[in-house]
């Protein structure tokens, strides 16, 4: 039988890769303080006023390893993050995810705080509460407050749970742009089919589409946007992932949501085995990541009172376990794959530091609920001391 | 089902060599855990299609684990008995259909978060085989020799920047018909160790003129059998119900005839070990029906994993370039065109595999591998009387680095 093995597949092995991996993270970012020396965080004192605060979180997606983001040889693949984030972040680089690695039942344990085991390729909502349901409800905003841009049809239910406590009509609002292209388009040959596959983990399969979903005809009432407008810039973006930038920006302004979630995928394009795309989707997501900061610096409404939160959703399988093809997947579930990083940017957040502590990714929903002022009760996770 | 009710009429439907092997060993297969026994069943119902090397290694596993005790038997297996599998998974004809089972017992490790504990199984299972039944080593150091960068005119950045560590690279390479020197020093090799199966050439694009005793899959030979299958995925997927999993199962129990691959139909003799194989690479393969450098790269994975060859060398070509969104948008469907450097970084990181792949056989230590900037002056040797981490500037051909790293 043919089992995973190789001498970094012994579990102690494979430990020792990751302590080496993570004490040479950023070793070349002069300057960062290493966060235990640190006290509590300012965010309190400067998170005066809740109800006003923003927050915009951005999955770094789907799935990027270390060592083509920040470990040291990866980092010239992330110059914005490095030079333009970084020194105005607080840094986290032992994120663990414990559940299961696909990138919707992942981005769906990120959003509520629990490792979800729905059926990753189908079209179902999560099973426990969402943040956003935690947010509306919590602090009783109306839907406009908080918003998804996701990347493909199997992420329209992902706005709000099944949980009975929750659900319909109390989560975020979905938007699904390569899905809006789609409709915006149709009739159009085999190149552009090859365009919209709805995911690189199954490029050949899409799901239907079920729940609520924003509509064409919405892109002009909410975005204030003609579908011929949109068809025309969409042309001038390389990637869906820009379209999704894009699109989120459109919706920053028009409606200025208080809880914005952005997931990319470009990244994953990693799924067909060429190396240079996957490498290339990565520097994209680093320019796009930049482009959102600086969206959020300049937009009046967002300016001085955003924090953004930026994280891969895993990693990928490492190039030493037999049992995977390296950076192509993230199947083995070795240790590689499951441990990631985040970076917290904004006002309260300390500057230029990074924190080694272990945590996991099912921490950023009680985080945020700490932060925005609602109660995430059946969250697994625990608030993110260094943040609050 | 639990393995304890095994019967060998059971195995009626397995292909005869098959069948013979496990219905010799079916007194050990009843005593294992249900965790583990159709993971072997899967790759023992494919006996009649594998490679020699994967034979042996099969025989040897059950041979040895036929002669431990009870007590070894359950120290061995302790981590795979204590795998919960839910009832379904109990009921399921794994005898049957064993990569099925083994595709949904993979979603129930992961929904129940028993994954780890499996992989942890796995691995002291490996590592215990390994150091008991020793594996044999090879009848000559293996040589591994990849060429990357087809067609590339000029690369300024650095290359095999992950094999440095591990060999000599040299910057003053003379590369007049070097793929040829590759190719004959590969041909001699096949001639002085005639195994079956024991010398491959893969090459991303078209085969370049090799002699019969290499074992060749070259990716426009099989261009016909990828659109074949795409056209059948199509299909397939216009069917209503059609999901992931469905389709995979199909794709899994694909065979080269329904690919149009006429393994011996033509008055030939044919290979149908061979053909299985290049099969395999476009069913199992992602991204190896669209990208020939993923197909090159998956090609030299699996034939390193499942023959072990003496002798591989692998030839990255040019594959299609990706189009960027606004270009699909706005142009009209043209012949794809190809991306070169691209192509160039995909193989670099694909000699690293290469390389990493072949480390993983027996007699790793005496092994030696040549990376090779097609027509150009950089190449990168490893081998065991090679130093380590060190450039050269020193003029050499091709024939000389083989030479040294040997």
């Amino acid at each position: 039988m043919k089992a995973a093995s190789l001498s970094a597949s012994n579990p102690k092995e494979v430990s020792r890769v990751i302590a080496r991996t993570r004490r040479d993270f950023l070793r070349s970012a002069g300057g960062m303080t290493l966060g235990s020396a640190l006290l509590r965080s300012p965010w309190a004192r400067a998170a005066a006023h809740t109800s006003k605060r923003k927050v915009v979180v951005v999955t770094f997606g789907g799935g990027a390893r270390d060592q083509e983001t920040f470990a040291p040889e990866g980092q010239e693949n992330i110059p914005h993050l490095m030079r333009e984030l970084l020194p105005q972040a607080t840094f986290f680089t032992q994120v663990v995810n414990r559940g299961i690695l696909g990138h919707y039942v992942a981005t769906a344990s990120l959003a509520t705080g629990v490792y979800e085991t729905i059926n990753n390729f189908a079209s179902l909502p999560p099973q426990s509460p969402t943040v956003f349901e935690y947010f509306r409800k919590g602090l009783k905003r109306p839907s406009s407050d908080a918003w998804v841009v996701a990347p493909s049809n199997g992420f329209n239910r992902i706005g709000e749970s099944s949980h009975r406590a929750y659900g319909p009509g109390l989560g975020a609002r979905v938007i699904l742009p390569k899905h809006l292209l789609t409709a915006a388009t149709s009739g159009r040959g085999n190149d552009y089919e090859h365009l919209l596959r709805d995911n690189y983990e199954t490029p050949y399969f899409s799901p239907e589409l079920e729940g609520n979903e924003f509509e064409l005809q919405q892109l002009e009432m909410i975005l204030k946007l003609s579908v011929d407008d949109f068809k025309t810039h969409a042309q001038t973006l390389s990637s869906p992932d820009e379209l999704s930038v894009y699109i989120a920006r459109q919706l920053m302004r028009q409606v200025s949501p208080s809880l914005l979630w952005i997931t990319m995928h470009d990244i994953d394009i990693a799924h067909a085995g060429a190396y240079s795309l996957y490498v290339e989707g990565i520097r994209r997501t680093d320019r796009l990541c930049s482009d959102l900061w600086k969206t959020i610096q300049s937009e009046p409404e967002y300016a001085g009172k955003t924090t953004l939160f930026i994280l891969p959703d895993f990693g990928r399988d490492s190039d030493d376990d037999a049992g995977g093809n390296g950076f192509q997947h993230h199947r083995t579930g070795d240790a590689l794959s499951r441990t990631t990083w985040m970076l917290a940017a904004g006002p309260g957040i300390r500057e230029n530091v990074v924190f080694d502590r272990a945590m996991e990714s099912t921490d950023l929903v009680p985080t945020l609920g700490s932060m925005l002022g609602f109660s995430a009760s059946f969250a697994q996770g625990k608030p993110i001391s260094e943040l609050l | 089902m639990l393995p304890r009710d095994l019967k060998p009429e059971q195995f009626a439907g397995y292909p005869p060599e098959a069948r013979r092997v496990v219905t010799n060993y079916l007194a050990i297969l009843q005593q294992l855990p249900p965790s583990f026994v159709p993971g072997l069943l899967r790759e023992l119902i494919d006996y009649d299609f594998k490679f020699p090397a994967e034979r042996k290694a099969h025989e040897k596993e059950l041979s040895y684990l036929n002669s431990l005790s009870a007590g070894q038997r359950k120290d061995w297996f302790r981590g795979f008995a204590e795998i919960q599998l839910s009832p379904e998974l109990e009921m399921f004809d794994w005898v049957k259909s064993p990569a099925q089972f083994v595709e949904q017992l993979s979603a129930h490790l992961w929904s129940t978060h028993q994954l780890d504990a499996f992989r942890r199984a796995s691995n002291e299972y490996a590592d215990r085989l390994r150091s008991a039944a020793l594996p044999d080593p090879p009848t000559v150091s293996r040589l591994g020799i990849t060429v990357i960068g087809q067609g590339v005119a000029s690369y300024d950045e650095p290359l095999f920047r992950k094999l440095r560590a591990h060999g000599a690279y040299f910057s003053r390479v003379k590369s007049e018909d070097g793929l040829r020197v590759l190719l004959d020093a590969v041909a001699a090799r096949a001639r002085t160790h005639p195994d079956a199966y024991a010398h491959w050439y893969i090459d991303g694009g078209e085969a370049t003129d090799h002699p019969p005793a290499l074992t060749c899959v070259s990716y426009s030979a099989l261009e016909p059998v990828r659109a074949a299958l795409l056209r059948k995925m199509q299909t397939e997927l216009d069917r209503p119900g059609m999901g992931p999993e469905a389709l995979r199962t199909l794709l899994a129990q694909m065979h080269p005839s329904d690919l149009g691959m006429n393994t011996g139909n033509d008055g030939k003799p044919g290979d149908e070990v061979l053909d299985r194989f290049k099969v395999k690479l476009l069913t199992e393969g992602s991204g190896t029906q669209i990208f020939s450098t993923s197909f090159a790269q998956w090609a030299a994975r699996e034939a390193l994993r499942r023959a072990q060859p003496l002798t591989l060398l692998v030839r990255f070509a040019p594959r299609q370039r990706q189009k960027p969104m606004n270009e699909l948008l706005s142009s009209v469907p043209a012949r794809p065109e190809l991306d070169g450097v691209g192509s160039l970084i995909d193989a670099d990181m694909g000699a690293y595999y290469n390389w990493l792949n072949q480390q993983r056989l027996p007699g790793a230590e005496q092994a030696s591998f040549l990376v090779w900037f097609e027509g150009h002056s950089q190449a990168l040797a490893i081998g065991p009387s090679l130093p380590r981490g060190t450039e050269s500037t020193s003029p050499a051909d091709l024939g000389q680095l083989l030479e040294w790293a040997g």
